[in-house]
């Protein structure tokens, strides 16, 4: 099941009204402003919760997505770009969020770097088309599966915290 | 000297060498090359039966009475999106089968973790799956006809050359006589389903279970027949309790035995579909754990979301309401969706016994051992999650200002 945390997230994201893609025309853009609004909402949640963990900016037909998203454990902050294409069925398939740098990593990942989600994403996605958006597959799809492929992949050693450029402050030198 | 003596031996040894060689080579054929059996072009299906005639065995279905018109076979085009376990083998099916012209989509590459599936090999590592599956199957068979496309089929990008090659791709430069799903993922399948209903194209849909033991074939006839996005996908029970299935730490196991089964059904049905034999299954499930095959056929659900699926639901019934006042005259119109009907009396069957695909009563009618994989949606508005606020009038805004909005929550 979705656990609470999840849960009690997404339903403080706006659910959004327009069943339209990317072929759609008018209906797309009415589409992408209930996309951005409902992302500017997930983001000032986060933010108030203390909880910021990505930036996304897409190109300007909305077609694709990319930006950054990170993944504190043990107090070192895990940083990763995160990419994915609206397909032409969207909203009744849902965004495939990938990671490409951590592609041959790990094997809860499909090809390219797609995040391969749990079995409750999809019925649970198909089930509020087309109420759920950008912001809906990022909390229920890659919050998720962050939380527990990235302490897996520390532990293995298959990904290492880098030193930020500027500034080492209290987190450094406290990991395991 | 002994030198001399010595190269004598070896210059003896070396020519009686070259002498076994070349009877164990036999008669050598003229196209050898370095030992190796170059097949060549052949004009015209030939059903003599000699070792060197390819297509004797497949020409002696004539002969027996199971196919009417054989070489038929190299008139039709076949477009084989995912060439993976699945569509891999059932491309070298139609192949060695002789099929016209193949038209294969994929955008993976070969790589070793592929081996326990059949078709590649491990020196083909690396390039890409479409590429290395045209260098094989061309020397399997240099007559057949093989257009690949290296892309993603889902992305907006190459959505519209996808649905230009189906319409088009043919040897005639016509519509493709039949496209088959052998993709790995419930997006690619949607995108083959939009394309399709889109443009009246009837296709097969395949795949294997993520636990591989199970597996599927589907024939989809847009107005006709149940499409994709009519009802929530079915799953073939396995029989095993989901509670018990391990998944950590993998997305997918697969076998090259269920996958095999699934292109041998998914090839068999799509022979009895062009050359006319048998009976085309609409629907056959495959339990590998119990050796059960399920098998049923689905109508298209009125309130489907795919406004083209409802549209070509409304272009069939208007046929079918023609249809009775002159069936010779019409049949040409109607060709596709008649062979079946026509030849084995589907429609008069069905009528009664077939599930309507409706809403959310989402295993209604369904055959024992297979079941919907989630509910479908509710008609009415109500999400899952205890959601309290909904998008506020998203078209009074503007769409620049939003974007400026987003990204300068970046920098604060």
């Amino acid at each position: 099941m979705v656990d609470d945390a999840t849960k009690s997230t997404l339903a403080k994201i706006p659910l959004l009204k327009t069943r339209a893609g990317p072929r759609d025309g008018d209906a797309w853009i009415l589409r992408l402003k209930e996309e951005y609004a409902a992302l500017i909402k997930y983001v000032q949640n986060n933010k108030e919760a203390d909880n910021d963990w990505f930036r996304l900016e897409s190109n300007k037909d909305g077609t694709r997505w990319f930006g950054k998203c990170w993944f504190v454990h043990d107090l070192l902050k895990y940083e990763f770009d995160v990419e994915f294409d609206i397909p032409v069925t969207y909203p009744e398939t849902a965004p495939e969020l990938a990671l490409p740098e951590l592609d041959g990593k790990t094997a809860k990942m499909y090809r390219e770097g797609k995040i391969c989600l749990t079995d409750h994403f999809k019925p649970l996605w198909a089930r509020n088309v087309p109420r759920f958006g950008i912001a809906h597959a990022l909390a229920l799809g890659l919050g998720p599966w962050l939380a527990v492929e990235i302490p897996d992949l520390v532990e293995k050693k298959l990904i290492v915290y880098n030193e930020p450029k500027a500034s080492s402050s209290a987190a450094s030198g406290s990991g395991q | 000297m002994s030198s001399t003596k010595t190269e004598d031996e070896l210059r003896a040894r070396v020519a009686a060498l070259e002498q076994q060689l070349a009877a164990a080579l036999g008669s050598a054929q003229p196209s050898t090359t370095a030992g190796l059996v170059k097949r060549t072009k052949i004009a015209t299906m030939s059903s003599e039966v000699v070792d060197s005639n390819p297509y004797s065995r497949l020409m002696a279905l004539k002969r027996m009475g199971i196919v009417d018109n054989y070489e038929r076979i190299r008139d039709f085009t076949v477009a084989i999106v995912g060439v993976g376990g699945v569509g891999s083998v059932a491309a070298e099916m139609l192949t060695r089968c002789g099929i016209g012209k193949l038209l294969l989509f994929d955008y993976d590459k070969v790589e070793l973790a592929n081996m326990n599936r059949l078709f590649f090999r491990p020196d083909q590592s690396g390039f890409s799956k479409v590429q290395a599956a045209q260098e094989t199957l061309q020397g399997i068979n240099p007559d057949v006809t093989i257009e690949t496309h290296n892309y993603n089929v889902t992305t907006v990008a190459n959505f519209a050359h996808f649905v230009g090659r189906i319409k088009e791709g043919s040897l005639t430069g016509g519509p493709v006589d039949l496209v088959l799903s052998c993709v790995d993922n419930f997006e690619a399948r949607m995108a083959i389903n939009q394309a399709c209903n889109e443009i009246g194209q009837t296709w097969f849909e395949s795949g294997v279970s993520e636990n591989a033991v199970s597996g599927h074939i589907q024939l989809l006839i847009p107005g006709e027949t149940a499409c994709f996005a009519c009802a929530p996908p079915l799953v073939v029970a396995s029989g095993i309790d989901e509670k018990t299935l391990k998944r950590d730490g993998v997305c997918a196991a697969s076998l090259p035995t269920t996958m095999g089964i699934v292109a041998g059904f998914l090839i068999q049905n799509t022979l009895k579909y062009l050359l006319k034999f048998g009976t085309v299954s609409r629907y056959l499930g495959y339990n590998a754990m119990l050796d059960f095959f399920p098998s049923m056929e689905f109508r298209p659900n009125e309130q489907c979301t795919n406004f083209h699926c409802r549209r070509q639901q409304q272009l069939y019934q208007e046929k079918l309401a023609l249809q009775p006042k002159a069936d010779g005259a019409v049949a040409a119109v109607a060709e596709e969706a008649v062979v079946h009907e026509d030849d084995f009396g589907i429609e008069l069957v069905s009528d009664s016994a077939e599930p309507a695909v409706a809403g959310h009563n989402a295993n209604a009618g369904l055959v024992a051992g297979v079941h919907r994989a989630y509910d479908a949606p509710a008609p009415s508005h109500h999400a899952d999650a205890a959601v309290t606020s909904e998008i506020s009038e998203a078209a009074s805004l503007d769409l620049e200002d939003l974007q400026k909005q987003f990204m300068a929550m970046n920098s604060k």
